[in-house]
């Protein structure tokens, strides 16, 4: 017991630490716990109520609150993360059970200030760094939609957080430190449709919550971070929206990113893993504008990398050879859907050639859609995908590897070899999500 | 400025060159079939010498139409537990699996050659005796009565029981076992006639169905007997296929 203390002592010491060194040390006006709700009335209009539902799809409050083939809205998935496994809550108002005896202003602080109905902090599992920035009328909003859920009558199972992060006084230095509550606040210069889609993207769209890397205690970057980082708990990479080198959208067509968003799949790249999941679930159903001022903010944003960065292994007799038994595995089970060269079918056959989720450098998402197989999310805009067997039956560890090294290095691709080892620890991640 | 231009318009020919030489070659032309679009699903489950290295997968052509979209949604809700084929099914719609279902449901396939029997004669007669009669002692119904006297199955729920390998159905008979494929599908049907047999008794139909030829012409039997719809009412009820 003495050492757990102590090891708590010593991580607030240092959280103390970087609060006095970090610009952002702010602390949030405690409430007092328990503060009686606030029981008035409101009469939602019809307007308001639609919108609530339009914007609770656009923030995939469902994609976490809704445990897999259960109720929806009704909690129960778990996140698995370094601190622990949460498991989402239970937001349909069923008063017992769910969030039936909330009311706006709770809702409010819990989307602005991360702090449960009681007065308690939240754990960042819940994005609320990223909600923060959602207007007041949006978060009503939302909230008048979540009541009008039929009540699912199901209970919240603890999460399960690790020692020494079950403490709460760590969480509050942690948000003392990494959090900064505060409604988006348009960019003056900046035109209404890009202020929107940064509305958009930084708040509502969380984006961050996976598009960026979390230091030790999981916190990300910034507002715009959009730097890439491993999904927590996953076995996927979530690119960076910034890099030249991985999903930044500098160089796109503003339809084809738009394109991407809301149908998964476009003539330079298609949506995979988790970001199908959200496409399926959120994004194709944003409004043409909404989508628009996404693609537009995404666009705008400032390139970190460039192409001519990436180099490729030296080719040493070994390398080649490599590559000769990489292209004949290429040769026998790629090449009729992803063509002789790599140029594969835009839009339906993703190109090999130039595409950066293959050469991009952790090599984890090219590594499970050869294992996995998949198709993209069959949305309104493309409601019969195409898709990509599973080779983790028919090829071996090391057959995977010599052929993704080859794909990431034939036709002007430039990449690292990818390795035996590397393939074997992404099957293990076969059974995570 | 004019050779400020003349280098900008050289230096843009050149980044044009450069794409063009990626995307030079023509895109790989891709018929708008549901044959093409079900390729990831021929991989395992396809005619040729595709079944892995485990001989493992099951045959899905010509099984009835309700009966494979019950397994691709249950698949896809993780209601059937087989992590590839959830994986694989992730983010589809009820409608595509519908249509996917439909596809399979029509294709004619050759059936491959029987496996050898696996079955000593006890076995076999004890086989027989199960999926002929069944156990009334027991209230084990005859396999016939719900997947046809062919035992091809039954429109549109049913699966059919031949054609299929040993091991695979060994495995479904254990997953039926252990709580069911379909969870919460299974209270009242398979799981509770698997639980009642034992594994000397599954291994042995296994083994008789996976040696039996195709009878010719045959396919899908056209009603559940009233009776064992009534047992299996939760399977036959809740599907909807639209």
């Amino acid at each position: 017991m003495k050492r757990r203390i102590a090891v708590v002592i010593a991580l607030l010491a240092g959280l103390a630490g970087l609060a006095v060194m970090g610009t952002s040390f702010t602390l949030i006006g405690a409430s007092p716990p328990g503060k009686a709700a606030n029981t008035r009335k409101t009469i939602f209009t019809e307007q308001s109520l639609s919108r609530g539902a339009y914007l609770a799809r656009a923030g995939n409050c469902m994609g976490c609150h809704t445990a897999q083939s259960g109720p929806a809205y009704a909690g129960g998935r778990s996140l698995s993360t370094p601190f622990g496994t949460f498991i989402t809550t239970n937001i349909t108002p069923d008063k017992e059970t769910g969030i039936g005896r909330w009311s706006e202003e709770d809702f409010w602080k819990a989307l602005h200030e991360g702090k449960s109905r009681d007065g308690r902090p939240l754990y960042p599992a819940f994005p609320y760094t990223e909600y923060t920035k959602i207007t007041r009328e949006d978060s009503d909003s939302i909230f008048a939609h979540l009541q009008t859920l039929a009540p699912v009558a199901q209970r919240n199972a603890p999460s399960q957080i690790k020692f020494p992060y079950d403490y709460q006084l760590l969480l509050s230095v942690w948000r003392a430190v990494y959090f900064k509550p505060g409604v988006y606040q348009p960019e003056p210069g900046k035109s209404a449709e890009w202020n929107r889609g940064a509305y958009l993207v930084q708040g509502l769209g969380h984006c961050n919550a996976c598009h960026a890397e979390r230091n030790p205690l999981g916190a990300t970057a910034g507002d715009d971070a959009l730097g890439g980082g491993q999904i927590m708990g996953s076995n996927w990479y979530a690119p960076s929206l910034t890099s030249g080198l991985e999903a930044g959208f500098a160089h796109w067509r503003i339809d084809e990113i738009v394109q991407l968003l809301t149908t998964g799949v476009s003539p330079q790249a298609t949506t995979s893993g988790p970001m199908a999941q959200v496409v399926m679930e959120s994004l194709q159903h944003l409004t043409k504008e909404d989508a628009r001022a996404m693609a537009i903010y995404l666009q705008s944003l400032p390139e970190s990398n460039s192409l001519s960065l990436i180099k490729g292994p030296a080719m040493t007799e070994q390398v080649q050879a490599w590559f000769r038994q990489g292209a004949a595995i290429y040769e026998k089970h790629c090449q009729d859907c992803h063509g002789a060269s790599g140029q594969g079918a835009p839009g339906v056959y993703p190109p090999l050639a130039g595409s950066r989720s293959v050469t991009m450098t952790p090599p984890i998402n090219a590594i499970r859609s050869v294992l996995n197989g998949g198709y993209p999310p069959a949305t309104m805009g493309n409601p019969r995908p195409y898709g990509m067997p599973p080779f983790a039956q028919t090829l071996h560890d090391g057959e995977v590897a010599l052929v993704l090294s080859y794909i990431r290095n034939a036709w002007g691709n430039h990449a690292s070899l990818v390795t035996t080892a590397q393939v074997d620890k992404s099957r293990e991640g076969i059974t995570l999500k | 400025m004019r050779r400020l231009i003349l280098a900008t318009l050289l230096f843009s020919a050149g980044l044009a060159n450069a794409v063009e030489a990626v995307s030079a070659a023509a895109p790989v032309e891709v018929p708008d079939t549901m044959a093409e679009r079900v390729k990831p699903c021929v991989a395992c489950h396809g005619l040729e010498d595709k079944v892995g290295r485990d001989a493992y997968y099951p045959r899905i052509a010509g099984k009835p139409k309700g009966y494979l979209f019950n397994q691709l949604r249950s698949f896809r809700d993780g209601l059937r537990y087989y992590q590839p084929m959830t994986l694989l099914l992730a983010n589809m719609t009820d409608q595509y699996l519908l249509e996917m279902a439909a596809y399979f449901s029509g294709l004619k396939q050759p059936f491959p050659p029987p496996e050898r029997m696996a079955a000593s004669s006890a076995q076999i007669k004890l086989a027989r005796q199960l999926i002929n009669q069944g156990d009334p002692a027991r209230q084990i119904p005859a396999c016939i009565q719900c997947h046809g006297n062919e035992l091809m199955g039954t429109a549109p729920f049913i699966p059919g029981l031949l054609g299929l390998p040993r091991i695979y159905m060994i495995a479904q008979f254990g997953a039926w076992r252990n709580g069911g494929l379909i969870r919460g599908q299974t209270a009242d049907c398979m799981s509770e006639i698997a639980k009642q047999l034992t594994t000397e008794e599954t291994n042995a139909v296994a083994a008789w169905l996976a040696a039996q030829p195709i009878p010719e012409n045959s396919g899908p039997a056209g009603t559940l007997p009233v009776e064992m719809a009534r047992r299996c009412g939760s399977i036959v009820q809740s599907a909807t296929v639209q």
